[in-house]
């Protein structure tokens, strides 16, 4: 391909700053009307950065909480209202825009050779909206909140809460349509414009994920946005859909809030697995370990996804024959993540292991995912589900996936990528050391809470006098939490460290695959001067790791090709 | 260079005007935006379909009540609701033929038309909403459906309750349809603007193409909001 | 029945009209048939009419009947394909809710 030679840069001082989409224009309105998709996904970055926060506040005064059995920190009623906004922060406005907004952003054009998204004044919308939805959820917060729950089930919910569930839910919808926008755009932008020689079966995985994720965005979201309707109309109109005084049922809207919430779990971890892929085959040196397989069964978990929704709704009247079918294909959708567990160990096994942050984090990923989603089998079965839905067995589980599934993901993409975003090194030995301290610092968290659940603790209580012996793994989990804030605390400061005082990074600073990687770091604003024409397989890596080259490391220097 | 941009009015040689700087050709961009196009239309179905699955759910427990609540919704204002809504379909596919052929009268004409039987839709809807609000069919606390004969059940009468479920699936679900029509109706003046414009060339047309897509869209839930609200048992 | 041209030298016109008048037979046939006693095939016969009246519209006014590649077609089948999944599995709940 047509790539110029890179420049060596200076190690020191910088002297002419080359050209690129971050120095490109200045003030504040070049960045507001940017139709950059490396742009906004940085304004998606700090957006979600927080929200990460305010989810993390709520958490906080969780765990504050639970730290004594009797509910002496706060009132029954705020405690319900701190869980819900916990939920509904993390869970909307920081887990399913992360990773796709933020690294789905910058890297899908790059990665498939495009100058930009199909449609970038729509990818600017989709912030916006977010943006909107968010300071809506805000307001709704500051003068009250919801407490019914991120889940907000009917009747509570419709009739007799007295929170502001109208404002909760319009700003949900509104942040839901910036999500479906964005799987727009990437479904279009990965059919309509790869380069020339980007077939299909050379793409990244990660793109196969981002994929299969925008089919989620797209076919799920809507529902979700079309029951949140109809919660609004039933509160505002008086049109009583769910209202059991009018023969109502309020099942059904557990069957619409569920169709979507549950494939909306796969549209948080899937992202995060295209990204390990994409790590574990860089610092194993390795080409991923059955491609195809990867790649299908991001598609197969999209589909399969839609089709276990009521295994939340066990407990809650559903019929028990459809219960036996929803639990049999909630084993099958299964498969396919076990399927992406084992190709990443083959991956990895023979291959040449660096244990760089980002693979940290990676292995992180394998053994929580695995633990969490094992789990999942666990409550997919009637007989055990019985007696741990609704218990912090539930919640352990989630956050398993979620936290040290996705969250992972998130941070070990944050980090391989750094050095492409800003065009600095991070420190490495710090990252390493947050590396541990999340991973320590979310077991301590998380764990004690399986126990709890399988104790019979339920979830959202704030009151657990009745059971003081679990005060025991209470006051561990909070402890762990706070080890975990650390963790998460640390990125934020070395990454803006680096931004000013980092090391400039090369081109290439992992040696990875990939065409993200041609470019310079950070890109010139359309990515790349001349179309790349695509000759080569994917995860290359051994035409990479060539005698002649150097194995990949954080650089201290970066080394002039 | 620009961040993006249309270029400026400028006619060339080399590329149409209204080609995007991030594209590789105009065919590129037709090709984009019709898909964009078809894929927005997925997550409508989707969007009408979360009510289409609660209608379900309450025809089939609720039958009768049902039945006699769709015998108040006068049949005559939807039949013709249907047929002007095939029309304005037609209308806009002339509009699009308009474009590919460099008709300009014709395309003007045709999305004036296409308006004008959108707005003659949503008058016919008004009418039948505000009979509804006279019957004192519409849910809340004036709702009232008292002793209505169930269809095919001499002597039953409809369950109040029930039938309220009905008009606020009719309500949700027409209401939401006029909302997306409403819209429809706010492109196609957008299109016709641009059209007196003369923007619209064989070359390059595709807003025409992919509004009229989406007007299509609207008219097919009509056409199945129309059997399902309005004809749930009509027969003698 | 109607007749479709796949170039543009030759006028679709016809076709155009012929699916217009199809489309208004259709709703005429569907309120035809809604006076009839055909319990429990009344609500079958009005969907497949809509069904078929909804098929036209997307293949001959949507143009997916000449759409070079399949991809559109992929779109609105996936999309057909959700839907019924939300219909039909969450009739398994209600369907059975009875069964004692």
């Amino acid at each position: 391909m047509s790539m110029p030679n890179p420049i060596p840069q200076p190690t020191i001082a910088q002297t002419v700053e080359r050209e690129n989409y971050l120095n490109t224009k200045y003030g504040v309105w070049s960045w507001l009307l940017t139709t950059d998709h490396k742009r906004i996904a940085l304004l998606y970055l700090i957006s979600i950065t927080f929200f990460f926060f305010i989810g993390g506040f709520f958490a906080l005064l969780i765990r504050l909480e639970l730290l004594t059995p009797a509910g002496d920190l706060v009132q029954a009623d705020t405690y319900n209202k701190l869980f819900t906004m916990h939920g509904m922060v993390m869970v909307f406005f920081f887990l399913i825009p992360s990773i796709p907004a933020v690294l789905g952003n910058f890297l899908v054009p790059m990665m498939i050779g495009a100058k930009d998204l199909a449609f970038p004044r729509v990818n600017l919308l989709s912030w916006y909206l977010y943006v909107i939805g968010g300071v809506m959820m805000m307001h709704c917060m500051l003068t009250g909140g919801v407490d019914t729950g991120w889940t907000f089930y009917a009747p509570f919910s419709t009739n007799f809460t007295n929170t502001k569930i109208v404002e909760a839910g319009l700003a949900i919808f509104v942040a839901g349509f910036s999500s479906i926008l964005t799987g727009l755009n990437f479904v279009v932008t990965i059919h309509r414009m790869r380069a020339p020689g980007m077939t299909w079966s050379r793409l990244p995985l990660f793109i196969w994920a981002h994929y299969a994720t925008s089919i989620i965005q797209l076919l799920g979201t809507p529902v979700i946005a079309v029951t949140i309707v109809l919660v609004a109309c039933e509160r505002a109109l008086h049109l009583g859909i769910f209202d059991p005084k009018l023969g109502g049922d309020p099942l059904l809207f557990q069957h619409l809030f569920w169709f979507y919430s549950h494939p909306a779990v796969y549209i948080m971890i899937l992202p995060a697995m295209g990204v390990v892929t994409e790590i574990i085959a860089c610092f194993s040196r390795k080409r991923i370990f059955g491609y195809s397989f990867v790649a299908f069964s991001s598609i197969a978990i999209a589909v399969f996804g839609f089709l276990v929704w009521a295994h939340h709704m066990f407990v809650a009247g559903m019929s028990v024959y459809a219960a036996l079918v929803f639990s049999l294909l909630s084993y099958a959708v299964a498969v396919p993540s076990a399927i992406k567990v084992f190709n990443w160990t083959a991956t990895l096994y023979k291959g040449s292991i660096h244990y760089d942050a980002p693979m940290l984090y990676a292995f992180g990923f394998l053994g929580l995912f695995t633990m969490g989603g094992l789990t999942g089998l666990f409550l997919a079965a009637l007989g055990i589900d019985v007696h741990v839905t609704d218990t912090y067995f539930v919640v352990a589980h989630f956050h398993y996936i979620m936290v040290g599934g996705a969250v992972m993901g998130y941070l070990g993409g944050m980090h391989f990528w750094w050095p492409k975003i800003s065009g600095k090194l991070y420190p490495e030995g710090w990252a390493r050391l947050a590396a541990l301290i999340v991973f320590i610092g979310f077991n301590l968290t998380f764990f004690p809470q399986f126990l709890l659940g399988y104790m019979g603790m339920p979830r959202r209580y704030y009151d657990y006098s009745h059971m003081p012996e679990f005060q025991v793994l209470n006051v561990l989990s909070t402890a762990g939490a706070t080890v975990l804030g650390v963790g998460y605390l640390l990125p934020m400061i070395y990454f803006l460290w680096s931004m000013r005082y980092g090391k400039p990074a090369s081109d290439n600073p992992w040696n990875a695959a990939g065409l993200e990687w041609k470019t310079p770091s950070p890109p010139p604003t359309f990515n790349f001067d001349e179309e790349p024409v695509v000759t080569w397989e994917a995860y290359n890596y051994e035409e990479l790791d060539a005698p002649d080259k150097d194995a990949p490391h954080n650089e201290e220097v970066p080394v002039a090709r | 260079m620009p961040d993006s941009s249309t270029a400026t009015g400028l006619h060339s040689e080399e590329h149409n005007p209204a080609l995007l700087h991030h594209f590789a050709d105009a065919e590129q961009q037709r090709d984009a935006a019709s898909l964009g196009m078809w894929v927005f239309l997925a997550t409508e179905i989707m969007f009408f379909g979360g009510l289409f699955c609660a209608y379900l759910v309450y025809r089939r427990w609720y039958f009768g009540d049902f039945a006699a609540a769709s015998k108040t919704i006068n049949m005559a204002y939807g039949a013709t609701n249907t047929a002007v809504l095939i029309c304005s379909s037609l209308t806009v596919v002339l509009a699009v033929w308009a474009a590919q052929t460099a008709r300009r009268t014709l395309l003007i004409g045709s999305l004036i038309l296409t308006m004008l039987l959108g707005m003659v839709f949503l008058g016919i809807k008004g009418i039948e909403y505000r009979e509804k609000f006279v019957e004192h069919h519409v849910p809340g606390a004036s709702f009232s459906f008292e002793k209505e004969p169930i269809p095919g059940h001499p002597g039953e009468y409809a369950n109040p309750r029930h039938a309220q479920i009905f008009f606020s699936l009719y309500f949700v679900m027409t209401g939401l349809h006029a909302l997306h029509m409403i819209i429809g109706l706010g492109i196609f003046l957008w299109l016709l603007a641009m059209a007196w414009k003369g923007r619209f060339t064989p070359e390059w047309h595709t807003p025409v193409e992919i509004g009229g897509l989406y007007w299509h869209f609207v008219d097919i839930i009509w056409i199945y909001l129309f059997p399902l609200l309005y004809l749930i048992d009509r027969h003698p | 029945m109607s007749a479709h041209s796949s170039s543009s030298t030759s006028s679709p016109l016809k076709g155009y009209f012929a699916v217009w008048i199809a489309l208004l037979i259709g709703t005429g046939l569907t309120v035809y048939a809604a006076t009839l006693d055909l319990a429990p095939y009344n609500a079958a016969v009005a969907l497949a009419i809509a069904t078929v009246k909804a098929t036209l519209v997307v293949l001959f006014f949507m143009h997916v009947w000449h759409a070079g590649e399949k991809l559109i077609k992929l779109v609105v089948i996936s999309a057909l394909f959700f839907l019924l999944l939300l219909l039909g599995l969450t009739m398994t709940d209600y369907a059975t809710r009875l069964w004692s």
